[in-house]
């Protein structure tokens, strides 16, 4: 079975319905007697509403409904709400400002859902919302979070004066400034950590059905944890009771944090449906999803490492403002906190950190988990002052990093996390082999010669993923734990179904979870289905993001078959006639120890249904297990990316010209898969250092609102990625594997920014280096010519 | 939607005639998903941008956003429906896909595949990365970047040597 085990690359079993165009994303399922859903959207960033006339819209032709947030007061339908506590310094808790689906009495940024039309056509829709007419009373607006909290700036939410939604910090201050007072050298800088828009290509989507038959809701939705939406919309919004709401979640187009959130058009295409009585689909548009979608990172930092007189590192401090947008998102304030704060060490032997943050609200997109999510954010504070106080130091930046390597493990950092095992001193010497280090000088000449400054910029980031256990983040706020749950369900001719609370939406679940059975049982992979998505068929699950789907989901996979492993050899004790004991499962297929007899695993599964082999008061017939997993730990995969660019003196233009990454992941279960999660992270992380950028004009209307102004990265900002692996086991979980889906994202940023300041010898640089920021910066060098 | 406010519009699309009353203001991608239930082509943008709804008409790429299926009357469409015979042997560029991983979450695969397919037919079968690259500006991926795509199309434009929509073979 090494075939199609763990380990292997072995091709996905899901590939042939997308590449042959019959995948179900949400948008591709129609309802019959589907109604279409527009949602009017403020064009003001801050506004209070006067007036909403609707009669004339509702008499346009093919108009359903047009609902408001008036109606849904009137129906009891409850605010969206944050679901992870976090109190400020103070003791005094989040200040949490109410989030109905559509705005009621006041909107607070440019897209927030104002009404909603629903009609026979979306084209009928469309049309009619042109005719609603509104009233605003415009309010002076604020976007920038660094001015959100000044004296006289617009005031957002009666409950959080000064915008102030916590004033958070995280470590020993004072240890801090003693370690700051004793240091040979202070590096700073202050950061920008550019708002980026997600844009996963599958616009999100929901249709939402009742059935007054029975009372029940059925939502599909383009979600990443179906279960969770289910909670939070029965329990917190109200909707329906929990088993009286069904949330499928069929093939999703990407998600990258931005579809765990739970939304208010999903929201509102349940509600209105009962309204009209029909079900209600809406599909959102690409330039809708700009002003619709969570938005990520947006931070503003100023950071600070002490160094004795050897570069060893004393003390980090940082203050980051975080820009959480208009309203508190599903998961919003866990990330520039407890996924932020707590990554400041980095790989490094930090005695003392002291991080503070104050959340705050703007008028603009609410502000979630992108990709990494807080992890980004603190690793480009950790690698750039790191790159920087080497230069500043005079010392080799690799030289430095590994000087300052954790190499003892377990490692208590003075921010709660407990790295538990790795080896930063590989990936580092295995990237640099990779990379050709020892050429550089060489490759930097021959780049002058053709009127070209060449640098390089190393990235040894860590990060936390399968984040866990329950207990540990409830401590810290969360307000749902963490494990993940699974179900093996055995058929009597020995095919396997196994239903997991995971979701994928583009990570390849379906071979992965598949291999690990086949590898497990010893059947072959065709043999295997799995199911996942659908609430009326799987069990409470937690869904997909953190890369947590492989440490955490597969996890529960192998304690479920453990189980069905054991039931089996029970069945098939029976069936030779000898002790459980003595029975092995290899091969597929149950033998004796130190005999010939053996009994197929078809043959093991199918007497375990028809139970004539054994009494069924003394085993249950059937074949079926269900487990629930809660780690003992986060895992922390960590690695090296290293990227060398080449910078046009005379356009400012970037281009990336080698990148080589080598990733600690623990132990692979499909290195095709890994390397694709690697590459398509490291796309994310340098469109966050060359091209993306959410802007917002000083009115707090977002001038970045379509692909043809949000630069998305195309093929060509790329040169062929080098990635590679170093292995070190995770303790954490029962496979030794630690997740691998953000770590390129992660890793990319620091690496090429760090890259494009060695090439132009300045470290005043904001993301996006795009080419007229990088021909500014060099203007200021003296340097502008390569040659 | 009253009679006289739709138009008839008749095409080939997969080999197979069609014809169907439109709104004047229908475009190709909505006749294809929502008329015809070829959901194979998709919309992952509103300027024309991300190429997820890339088609062939009369033999060439274009983004079924962007035309009105009235402007198609006697039009032969193919999409990735009709590619390859259901159940049947996939393409050459549908195979090169799988066996590259050129996939993640699969909503922009029909409109790279397509493009591949058309820039085989415009480039020949031995494409060098730059030149793919290049020709992939009108494609937005978010999962793969890009680098799994680039080799499937080498190897998928390798494999169509000798097929009907290849250079070579013309």
């Amino acid at each position: 079975m090494s075939g199609t085990g763990i380990g292997a690359a072995v091709r996905r079993k899901e590939d042939r319905r997308f590449i042959t165009g019959k995948g179900h994303y949400t948008d591709d399922i129609n309802r019959p007697g589907q109604a279409f859903a527009f949602f009017l959207r403020s064009p003001h960033a801050h506004a209070t509403i006067k007036s909403i006339d609707a009669k004339a819209a509702s008499a346009m032709p093919g108009v359903l409904a047009v609902l408001t947030g008036a109606g849904l007061a009137n129906d009891k339908i409850g605010n969206l709400i944050c679901g992870w506590m976090i109190h400020s310094k103070d003791g005094s808790p989040m200040k949490m400002a109410a989030h109905p689906a559509l705005a009621s009495g006041k909107v607070c940024h440019v897209g927030d859902a104002v009404a909603v039309v629903v009609a026979e056509t979306l084209a009928q829709a469309r049309d009619a919302a042109e005719k609603i007419k509104i009233d605003y009373g415009v309010l002076p607006a604020v976007a920038d979070p660094a001015a959100a909290q000044k004296p006289g700036a617009p005031q957002i939410h009666d409950i959080a004066p000064n915008n102030t939604i916590y004033q958070w910090s995280l470590g020993d201050a004072k240890a801090v400034d003693a370690a700051f007072k004793s240091a040979k050298h202070v590096t700073k800088l202050d950061i920008v950590n550019n708002r980026l828009v997600p844009n996963a290509i599958e616009p999100r989507a929901a249709i939402g059905e009742y059935d007054s038959g029975t009372g029940a809701f059925t939502l599909w939705n383009t979600t990443q944890n179906p279960h969770v939406a289910r909670l939070v919309i029965a329990a917190f919004v109200g909707m329906a009771s929990e088993h009286k709401l069904r949330v499928i979640a069929p093939d999703v187009g990407g998600g990258f944090g931005s579809k765990i959130f739970i939304y208010p058009e999903e929201v509102v295409a349940l509600w209105a449906s009962k309204r009209v009585g029909r079900p209600v689909k809406w599909v959102a548009d690409r330039s809708e999803a700009f002003v619709a979608d969570a938005h990520g990172r947006d931070h503003v930092t100023h950071a600070e490492m002490a160094f004795d007189a050897d570069g060893k590192i004393l003390a980090l401090r940082a203050k980051t403002v975080a820009n959480l947008g208009a309203y508190m998102s599903t998961f919003s304030s866990s990330v520039p906190t407890y996924l932020y704060a707590t990554l400041l060490s980095g790989q490094y032997e930090i005695p003392h950190i002291y991080c503070e943050v104050d959340a705050v609200y703007t008028n603009t997109v609410p502000v979630d988990a992108y990709r990494g999510a807080g992890r980004p954010e603190a690793t480009f504070v950790v690698e750039r002052l790191v790159e920087v106080g080497a230069r500043e130091i005079g010392q080799d930046p690799a030289e430095l990093r590994r000087k300052n390597f954790i190499r003892k493990f377990p490692h208590q950092t003075p921010v709660i996390m407990n790295y538990d095992a790795g080896d930063y001193g590989a990936s580092l010497k295995k990237a640099m082999e990779l990379a050709d280090c020892k050429n550089f000088a060489k490759r930097k000449r021959d780049s002058a010669r053709s009127g070209k400054l060449r640098g390089i910029g190393f990235s040894t980031y860590i990060e936390a993923c399968g984040i866990a256990p329950s207990q540990a983040v409830g401590s810290l706020g969360a307000g749902v734990g963490l494990w993940e749950s699974a179900e093996v369900r055995v058929n009597p001719t020995g095919s396997v179904e196994v239903l997991t609370g995971s979701h994928a939406h583009g990570q390849g679940h379906e071979t992965t979870f598949a291999q690990l059975v086949s590898e497990r049982l010893g059947i072959p992979i065709d043999d295997v289905s799995i199911v996942h998505g659908d609430t009326d068929k799987v069990q409470f699950g937690m869904g997909t993001y953190g890369s947590r789907s492989g440490a955490v989901g597969m996890s529960a996979v192998v304690k479920a078959l453990d189980k069905v492993e054991a039931k089996a050899k029970k069945v098939a004790a029976y069936m030779l006639e000898a002790a459980e004991g003595d029975i092995e499962l290899k091969d597929g297929k149950f033998s004796v120890a130190g005999t010939d007899k053996s009994a197929a695993w078809g043959d093991v599964t199918l007497n375990a249904y028809i139970a004539h082999k054994f009494s069924g008061q003394e085993l249950e017939p059937g074949l079926k297990e269900t487990s629930f997993y809660d780690p003992t730990n986060f895992t922390f995969p960590a690695g090296c990316h290293i990227c060398e660019v080449e910078v046009d003196t005379e356009t400012g233009n970037t281009e990336v010209v080698a990148w080589t990454a080598v990733d600690d992941f623990g132990v692979l279960i499909n290195p095709m898969i890994v390397e694709g999660q690697v590459h398509g992270g490291i796309a994310q992380g340098v469109g966050q250092a060359l091209c993306e950028g959410a802007v917002y004009d000083k009115d707090a209307q977002l001038v970045t609102g379509s692909f043809m102004d949000y630069a998305m990265p195309r093929a060509d900002y790329f040169p062929t990625l080098k990635v590679d692996t170093t292995l070190t086991r995770c303790p954490s979980n029962p496979l030794g594997i630690k997740g691998c889906g953000e770590a390129g994202a992660i890793a990319a940023p620091a690496a090429v920014i760090n890259a494009i300041t060695n090439a132009i010898g300045t470290e005043n640089l904001t993301m996006p280096a795009t080419p007229a920021t990088v021909w500014a910066a060099l203007q200021k060098t003296g340097m502008p010519h390569a040659a | 939607m009253a009679a006289a406010d739709t138009a008839a519009v008749s095409m080939t699309v997969n080999g197979k005639p069609i014809s169907a009353d439109v709104d004047p203001r229908t475009l190709l991608v909505q006749l294809l998903r929502e008329t015809l239930r070829l959901t194979g082509t998709h919309v992952g943008c509103d300027t024309s941008q991300c190429g997820a709804c890339v088609v062939h008409v009369n033999g060439k790429a274009i983004k079924s956003c962007t035309v009105l299926a009235l402007q198609l009357e006697g039009a032969d469409v193919l999409t990735i429906e009709g590619l390859a015979p259901a159940d049947g042997p996939l393409h050459p560029m549908q195979e090169a896909f799988r066996e590259n991983h050129g996939l993640q979450c699969g909503y922009c695969t029909p409109g790279m595949i397509m493009t591949a397919v058309d820039m085989v037919r415009r480039k020949g079968n031995d494409l060098d990365d730059r030149t793919i690259r290049e020709e992939l500006e009108g494609n937005i991926c978010r999962c793969t970047g890009y680098h799994n795509i680039v080799k499937a199309i080498a190897a998928g434009a390798k494999a169509m040597r000798g097929t009907a929509t290849s250079k070579a073979a013309e």
